[in-house]
């Protein structure tokens, strides 16, 4: 150490007791500067999400100062030629002019709007590598619970938000989402009056609503969750891959400082950048190009933004049957697929963790994550259930599909009428097979062979059987041994 | 004419002949141009070519004053026009252009606009009388599709209309674009579909062929007349489709301006495929751990 | 690859050197493997390790990294200033210099500074002590209350209470139901086009389709949109009730969809009905299709039933008027919707 960085770290000491003596948290940092986090690129798909969240947040600040939450109606004399004197609401105006007239505007618009759909993608992602592995098993179910709210919000903050705009798709989009509320039996004429105040388009105090409830009211939501969501992890500590001298009572990976902050702050800098180009170069939601929304007004091949895609595709889907008794509709159409299909995934997803506890007997703690393969009957149903809702989520394009390829929509919704049940069961079965003979074979679908057949003996030692793909595997015990080294906790 | 002369490959000799079968197939009445004393075949209560066919879509007449498109016209364009209509159409719409039941409609007095547009466009002639009408490279040169034109005018029908998109206003063009047209060809003239027939794009169409089309109403399309959309309107509705193939995609690549489908898969496979790779650099393998 | 790989041509050569230099970086690094031994079978081998690199080319090219970040960064307060409303410039630029930073950030975290694998032990989440005594100290609490029944049922109905209390004020935020009965349409409404002008029945033809809005009421509102058009008889089979709602053969819909509520813009005429289809109205949001020949019967799609149809008159003028109000709710149905029986 030369004499200028012993100066240096002479200063940063004396800073450092001068705010250690006010707010005496030096134990603190000091645990969070060794906090170790297991190494796997997989555990970052998190991290995408909270750091596109953050970009929302900073960008969003940006646009609420120049939107204006009003469905007045004005005549348009802003920059764009083609709207020229064309009545529109206050709301549509303040983004048309947002996009077009304020310097940098449009760029933090779009990079808003990638980055929802990157940050719900991500949280998907996110989500499947959380199932697969096994990473929602005690104690780690209350935290995959606050995870699914945060999804089921996301969507929800994501459609509110592209719908302030109130532009010719968007209006079309909240017409449906009315119709999707007033669907819900019983109380779902009462429950859209109270979101609109109103019949739609709703009246004036809609917009401010729908405003609050996309700046304030979820976007605070999601911040408290997501600062339960880390807290947990932390009390916890991350899930780790099973591998040399990991243990299910230990934890290893890189210390937070100074490997692991650096990449992480990196990663934050790589989504804040990637979600910044794409903002200035692939154009989004071109708002203008759309014109304003008025009800009696619509345009062919209206889609929604991809994570509502799966529910305009349950719409189309679902043949035209509503529960009418003695001539009184009870259960109108939209609610099977704007609502009860979404309500049922979720549920499904909320309760699989109880579900597979009941099922293996398996209550104990669990920190090492499974590879799927290991789970094959895991793995099979939830990627049957994963394609079910994928092929729902295809069916929204299907008009398009139509267009480009010329099969036809009529053919191609009574077919999926059948397949939305036959592919899923292709799915299970193809993938609980291919489980089976990865587990046998040993081998990884993309990389080369690694690690070692071992077998416990009944004295608690573990015997080699196996070091290369090369030599004969003997006939694995039931259940099988695991076959990677350190998985000695199973059976 | 002298276009014609130049290319048409029919010798003169045979041209003639054909005008004199032309005549005399006049005389007998098989293929005589109707009076115009005829009721319109779109009233369901008479007409000649109804008596067969259910009543059919006949183009929209452009108002008194409005601008039309000439085609040109002379015996010898009419005689070659019957030959290859004869040769070519005949089998479906008739020998005397009368349409057959259940296959092809009548084409008396659809005048020249939807022969422009059906033959330009590659639309006729069709496979199948059942397929939908699709753009295709044209079967005829510019020459035979005039003699044909030539040809099945001749049994009247109103003159075809015509747009010059320098006289339309873009801001109309979009406002009326948006009420009558969105709906079924996309807001940005991208085309859609219906739930049995697709609707084309709007990105080759020429000022012509829209003006035609709209008169008209192509196959499924509803037709629209001067009281609907008057000719300014159509002039600006054609500048506004013209406009629409360079759309102000002030954002940055305008990823064919159809919405939220190409929206997402950029957002999966740009822009969250490349985060995974970054993450994929940043986070150390299972195999680089030894 | 890194992000940086989407826009090679724009970032420029110097940033293609960048990426060649980290994957080479990270082959000589992932090179070392094969000479480290093989894993033991065993699970108790301690896998803590500390590498300090000591690697001066990567701090070099850290630091070409930092400044090129810099210099994107001046480069966006530039074009913000010389050219704000180039959003493809700002974004390169803003773009540019975060995935620089991103970019010296993860090679400094994996190759410059002191890699580290650190074994941490995790503790139990549950001490039956400590949960045992917080059962404790919290049961003490109550210690010397006699009517501890009394109290908690007494405190949980006074949460309800105040809770519904708290929540009744939200009733206030949506009006009654009684507006989705209504509709601007009533009796001798005259149906206009979207500027006021009113549409006469000899206006309309066959073949084509007309937006009508109610003379003299809100066009934004959900029920204003109609559809209108006129049919030869041939296509036109209306139930024995609705015989004098199509005056002429014109024929009047509600424009939005009564399956989720979207403007109907989509009509269907056959050019030759032999070889094609019958006239229809298609929602371009999920493909309900109704045939307006047919009092609006659905024939494809997912809409749980008819669109409703306004009864027309012809007034003395020629012009186009309301009969009366639609005879069912238009829109999408819920609990309570009135229907046609059909």
């Amino acid at each position: 150490m030369n004499l200028i960085d012993r100066y240096a770290q002479r200063r940063f000491l004396r800073a450092s007791r001068a705010a250690e003596q006010r707010v005496g948290l030096a134990g603190g940092i000091k645990w969070a500067l060794r906090y170790v986090f297991p190494d796997h690129w997989s555990f970052l798909l998190g991290e995408i999400a909270l750091y596109s969240f953050i970009v929302l947040v900073g960008t969003g600040i940006f646009l609420t100062l120049y939107y204006i939450p009003s469905d007045s109606l004005v005549i348009y004399h802003g920059s764009y030629p083609l709207l020229q004197g064309e009545q529109m609401s206050e709301a549509y105006r303040s983004v048309l002019n947002l996009s077009l007239s304020v310097p940098a505007g449009l760029l933090f618009r779009q990079v808003h709007h990638w980055a929802a759909n990157v940050f719900i993608a991500s949280i998907v992602l996110h989500l499947v590598r959380i199932f697969f592995t096994g990473a929602y098993r005690k104690p780690r179910d209350f935290n995959y619970f606050i995870g699914l709210t945060m999804l089921m919000l996301a969507i929800l903050e994501g459609f509110a938000g592209y719908s302030l705009a109130d532009d010719l798709l968007s209006g079309m989009g909240l017409a449906i989402a009315y119709s999707v509320a007033m669907s819900i039996p019983f109380v779902g004429a009462q429950l859209a009056s109270l979101v609109w105040g109103g019949p739609f388009p709703g009246n004036s105090t809609f917009w401010p609503r729908l405003e609050i409830v996309h700046v304030l009211l979820i976007p605070a939501a999601l911040a408290v969750l997501i600062t339960l969501h880390l807290a947990m992890i932390m009390r916890q500590h991350h899930s780790q891959f099973p591998g040399p001298g990991r243990r299910e009572r230990n934890v290893v990976g890189t210390p937070m400082w100074p490997a692991y902050a650096l990449r992480s702050i990196g990663l934050l800098l790589a989504v804040a950048g990637v979600l910044f180009l794409l903002g200035g170069l692939v154009q989004i939601n071109p708002i203008w190009q759309w014109g304003p929304f008025h009800p009696y007004l619509s345009e062919n091949g209206a889609q929604p933004d991809w994570y509502i895609g799966w529910l305009i595709g349950a719409l189309r889907l679902m043949p035209n049957w509503e529960l009418v008794i003695a001539g009184r509709t009870v259960i109108p159409n939209p609610f099977w697929g704007g609502a009860a299909f979404p309500l049922f995934v979720f549920t499904v997803m909320f309760f699989w963790p109880a579900l597979e506890r009941r099922v293996t007997g398996d209550i104990r703690r669990h920190d090492l994550l499974e590879r799927p393969r290991d789970r094959p009957m895991r793995t099979a149903v939830g990627a049957a259930f994963l394609s079910w809702v994928v092929i729902v989520f295809a069916v929204g394009s299907t008009d398009r599909i139509f267009y480009r390829l010329g099969v036809s929509y009529t053919t191609q919704i009574h077919v999926w009428r059948a397949g939305i049940w036959v592919l899923p069961l292709v799915v299970f079965f193809v993938t609980l097979s291919a489980c089976r003979s990865l587990q046998r074979s040993g081998s990884h679908p993309l990389r080369a062979w690694q690690g070692n057949v071992v077998r416990r003996s009944a004295d608690g030692r573990l015997e080699v059987l196996s070091d290369s793909p090369d030599r004969v595997v003997p006939p694995a015990t039931e259940p099988p041994v695991g076959t990677v080294p350190g998985r000695e906790f199973e059976s | 004419m002298r276009w014609l002369t130049r290319r048409s490959r029919v010798p003169p000799v045979l041209r003639l002949s054909l005008a004199v079968i032309l005549a005399a197939a006049s005389i007998v009445g098989l293929a005589a141009p109707p009076s115009q004393g005829q009721t319109s075949p779109t009233n369901p209560n008479g007409g000649a070519a109804h008596e067969f066919n259910p009543p059919t879509k006949s183009p929209e007449a452009p108002a008194p004053g409005d601008p039309t498109k000439s085609f040109p016209d002379s015996p010898g364009l009419r005689a070659l026009g019957y030959t290859l209509y004869q040769g070519t159409c005949a089998s479906c719409h008739g020998i005397a252009l009368q349409g057959t039941p259940g296959v092809a409609p009548s084409l008396r007095r659809v005048g020249p606009g939807p022969v422009d547009f059906y033959l330009s466009t590659g639309r006729m002639p069709l496979d199948q009388p059942k397929s939908q009408p699709l753009r295709n490279p044209p079967l005829f040169n510019r020459a035979k599709i005039y003699a044909l034109i030539a040809y099945i005018s001749a049994f009247g029908g109103p003159r075809a209309p015509t747009a010059d998109p320098a006289k339309g206003d873009l801001t109309y063009g979009f406002h009326q674009f948006t009420l009558n047209c969105a709906g079924c060809h996309q807001i940005v003239a991208r085309g859609g579909i219906t739930v049995n027939a697709q609707v084309p794009d709007l990105e080759q169409a020429n000022p012509q062929e829209i003006a035609e089309a709209v008169r008209m109403g192509p196959y499924l399309m509803p037709h629209f007349d001067a009281k609907q959309i008057n000719q300014h309107a159509l002039d600006s509705i054609v500048r506004y489709v013209l406009w629409t193939r360079s759309p102000i995609n002030a954002g940055g690549w305008g990823i064919y301006n159809i919405g939220p489908i190409p929206e997402g898969i950029v957002a999966w496979f740009i822009g969250l495929a490349a985060l995974v790779i970054v993450a994929r650099l940043i986070g150390e393998r299972m195999d680089e751990r030894t | 690859m890194s992000p940086e790989d989407q826009s090679p041509v724009t970032r420029g050569a110097k940033f293609v050197g960048v990426l060649v230099a980290l994957r080479a970086a990270a082959r000589a690094v992932r090179g070392r493997a094969p000479g480290s031994p093989p894993p033991a079978p065993e699970s108790d081998v301690d896998p803590s390790r500390r590498t300090v690199p000591a690697n001066p080319r990567m701090e070099a090219l850290v630091g070409v990294l930092l400044v090129a970040a810099a210099a994107f960064g001046f480069a966006f307060t530039v074009i913000y200033i010389v050219a704000s409303a180039n959003t493809q410039l700002l974004g390169i630029a803003m773009g540019g210099a975060l995935c620089l930073l991103a970019v010296a950030c993860i090679v400094a975290g994996k190759f410059v500074v002191p890699q580290e694998t650190h074994v941490e032990e995790r503790g139990p989440l549950l001490d039956e002590e400590q949960t045992e005594e917080v059962v404790t100290m919290v049961g003490e609490g109550g210690e010397g209350i006699s009517r501890r029944a009394l109290l908690v049922g007494a405190g949980g109905v006074a949460g309800v209470a105040v809770l519904t209390a708290s929540a009744a004020p939200l009733a206030s935020l949506g009006p009654t139901l009684n507006p989705l009965h209504q509709t601007p349409w009533a009796r001798g409404v005259r149906l206009v086009d979207d500027q006021g002008r009113p549409f006469r029945a000899g206006d309309i033809h066959i073949g084509t389709f007309y937006t009508a809005l109610p003379e003299g009421k809100d066009p934004e509102s959900f029920g204003a949109g109609v559809l209108v058009v006129r049919l030869p008889a041939e296509f036109i089979q209306l139930p024995a009730a609705r015989r004098d709602w199509a005056p002429d053969g014109i024929l009047a819909y509600s424009k939005i969809c009564p399956h989720a509520g979207c403007a109907i813009s989509l009509y269907r005429y056959p050019t030759y009905a032999p070889t094609s289809q019958v006239p229809a109205f298609t929602c371009p949001c999920h493909y309900s299709t109704f045939l307006p020949g047919e009092g609006g019967r659905l024939v494809f799609g997912p809409a749980g039933r008819a669109l409703p149809q306004l009864p027309l008159v012809v007034d003395g003028e020629g012009h186009l008027r309301a009969a009366a109000g639609f005879h069912e709710d238009i829109g999408p149905s819920w609990w309570g919707v009135h229907r046609a029986q059909s």
